[in-house]
């Protein structure tokens, strides 16, 4: 007998009792249900919400499989800087597997059973199936966090978030905040100390401080916030092979992610196209303004604002932001209008957050934290204001 | 028959769980929110407004039939600021320090919905008795959510209690910091006291389904 067979009749056994939404959502995970629907409209589509999260994840995998590498990579060449005259040849090497493998899976393992386990138990408490919107957030948790943090802060986080996140609002589709930063969030105001700063983003950093090995992994925000001058150049930024969060380092995996979500039209081009147009709007009234003389070079924000402007693109976690959750359907505008305002104003925001709060280095979990919250305002008023355009193309008309 | 009547006692009593002015009624959220980063504050807040809730409805129940009603909120002002005033003079003289820590919230007592709610829904159409009742159990339901709330703020975020270091220390690193504990930051922030009472309304109306508003 078959593990389809199995499943079902798992399923058929619990059928109307608390646990029956545990074993259907296993069931429909791995299979297609075997049931059709008895009464109402039969609208088919393929694209239902469990494809269109697994699509999102698809999208996520080469971001992931490179932030393997890049953490084993990070952490040997934090120890010996020769590795990285030749980025590429050091790269893909199984050391650098086996040690990423090492740090980064627990984070995908522990982010997936945490989570998944409160979706469980809440749906098993209100008695509903078992809803799918942990399958991205769950991928995306492990990606956007430093490579060393502690587990069971991650597990705190999740279970955070997934709660006061997502549950307390009615569960999957409800909620206002994007889960996955949420999470985020929540660590970096919980423990900043693991969060911040140039010792956490490379394996074993924070261990070695102070020893006569010590290793340091400043990002380049990091650097720029500090008028540092980087180490790194923009194509060591744009390939990825820089610290940083587990899987936003390389912009190039980012973008092929973001042609797969357009192509699939999962991902919002109009949300990922104005977010990128704000960016870059800030990006040039910040160079505007040091062209003009009226930051000193000795101003704490000159590091930052004196970047050009298309480099803020590329560098800190603004691309994966912008690809990966600002384009959240849930929790981002609905309207077409609506999404360029969205957009525009998260890449705005971004680069403003990041150049004057050094203290939050990276602006773009905070910014889209914040549109999020915004979104149905937004909505509101074009739907006005459409309203408003048709009422007086009707008193046109008729008068 | 104890020493309160059973209406009496309804008094006392429904404010500290069924008619909560803080889960229940959503007042006085603000110095809630403010002062519930350590236990201590709390339970001196909470002591304080016991104090001028009682005290003040007294005053006002007595006063009742003579405020004229045009002026009623500024005659309730004087006496909320009277009481405030002694509470904060109390507290400067004999807690210098915790007076500084708590610092502009004791004088927001007066601001303090709870307070103008009572005197204004109760103390102006009730005899003294019943007033002082009603003003300890509203004070005393605040206060127990002050402290609930400023008991997992401080144990969370500061790892302490009351000043004690009852999860060890964390410099040192004994207790619960040597298997790698560490203290929740965002606890000691604002936004996490009003998730804390959100959890508490959260709780209270799923034990008791009567509370759910439609």
């Amino acid at each position: 007998m078959g593990l389809k067979q199995n499943l079902h009749k798992l399923k058929e056994k619990y059928k109307g009792t608390k646990m029956a939404p545990a074993f259907n959502a296993l069931h429909t995970f791995l299979y297609t249900p075997n049931e059709t629907t008895h009464s109402g409209s039969h609208v088919r589509a393929a694209d239902d919400l469990k494809r269109t999260m697994n699509t999102v994840i698809m999208a996520l995998i080469p971001c992931l499989i490179f932030g393997i590498f890049n953490a084993g990579y990070q952490h040997y060449a934090a120890i010996d800087n020769t590795l990285r005259l030749d980025p590429l040849g050091n790269f893909f090497t199984w050391d650098n597997f086996i040690l990423g493998a090492w740090t980064v899976l627990p984070l995908v393992i522990v982010s997936y059973v945490v989570g998944l386990g409160v979706e469980f138990i809440f749906a098993i408490i209100k008695g509903h199936e078992v809803e799918e919107g942990y399958l991205v957030t769950g991928m995306l948790v492990p990606l956007i966090v430093p490579i060393d943090i502690p587990l069971w802060m991650l597990a705190v986080a999740v279970i955070f978030g997934v709660v006061i996140g997502k549950e307390v609002f009615g569960g999957t589709g409800m909620n206002i905040l994007n889960p996955a930063l949420t999470i985020r969030a929540f660590l970096f105001f919980a423990y900043p100390t693991w969060m911040s700063g140039d010792k956490v983003w490379v394996h074993g950093a924070k261990e070695m401080a102070g020893q006569p090995d010590a290793i340091s992994g400043e990002t380049i925000l990091g650097s720029l916030a500090q008028n540092h001058e980087p180490v790194y150049s923009m194509w060591d930024s744009f390939w990825g092979f820089i610290p940083g969060s587990v899987g936003e380092t390389s912009t190039f995996l980012i973008l092929i992610g973001a042609l797969f979500l357009i192509f699939t039209k999962i991902g919002s081009w109009r949300i990922m196209l104005s977010a990128v147009l704000g960016a870059l709007a800030m990006g040039l009234i910040f160079n505007g303004v040091v062209d003009a003389g009226w930051i000193k070079d000795g101003s704490s924000f000159y590091g930052l604002m004196s970047e050009t402007f298309w480099h803020h693109l590329i560098i800190g976690g603004l691309a994966f932001g912008i690809v990966y959750m600002a384009t959240d359907p849930v929790t981002a505008s609905q309207t077409n209008k609506g999404k360029w305002i969205y957009g525009f104003l998260i890449g705005f925001i971004s680069v403003l957050i990041r150049v004057f709060n050094p203290a939050y280095p990276e602006g773009v979990m905070l910014a889209i934290l914040l549109l999020n919250v915004f979104a149905p305002t937004i909505d509101h008023y074009v739907v006005r204001g459409n309203i408003k355009k048709r009422m007086k193309r009707l008193k046109a008309k008729t008068a | 028959m104890g020493l309160l009547s059973k209406k009496d006692s309804k008094l006392i009593l429904d404010p500290l769980a069924d008619n909560n002015p803080i889960t229940i009624q959503v007042l006085g959220i603000c110095s809630a929110l403010a002062i519930t980063a350590q236990l201590k504050a709390s339970i001196v807040m909470a002591i304080s407004v016991i104090f001028v809730l009682g005290i003040g409805n007294v005053v006002i129940s007595l006063m009742r039939n003579i405020i004229p009603s045009k002026i009623r909120i500024i005659v309730q002002l004087v006496v909320v600021a009277a009481l405030v005033i002694i509470v904060d003079q109390v507290l400067k003289a004999f807690a210098y320090e915790l007076s500084k820590e708590l610092s502009v919230f004791i004088g927001l007592i007066i601001t303090n919905c709870i307070i103008m709610g009572r005197f204004e829904a109760f103390a102006l159409g009730n005899g003294p008795w019943r007033s002082f009742l009603d003003g300890i159990g509203n004070a005393a339901g605040y206060g127990i959510i002050l402290i609930i709330v400023g008991f997992f703020r401080e144990l969370l975020g500061s790892g302490t209690l009351l000043g004690f270091k009852v999860l060890g220390d964390p410099i040192s690193k004994t207790g619960l910091y040597a298997i790698g504990y560490e203290n929740n930051g965002f606890m000691l922030l604002s936004p996490m006291a009003l998730i804390v009472i959100g959890i508490i309304i959260w709780v209270q109306r799923s034990r008791n389904k009567a509370l759910i508003e439609e």
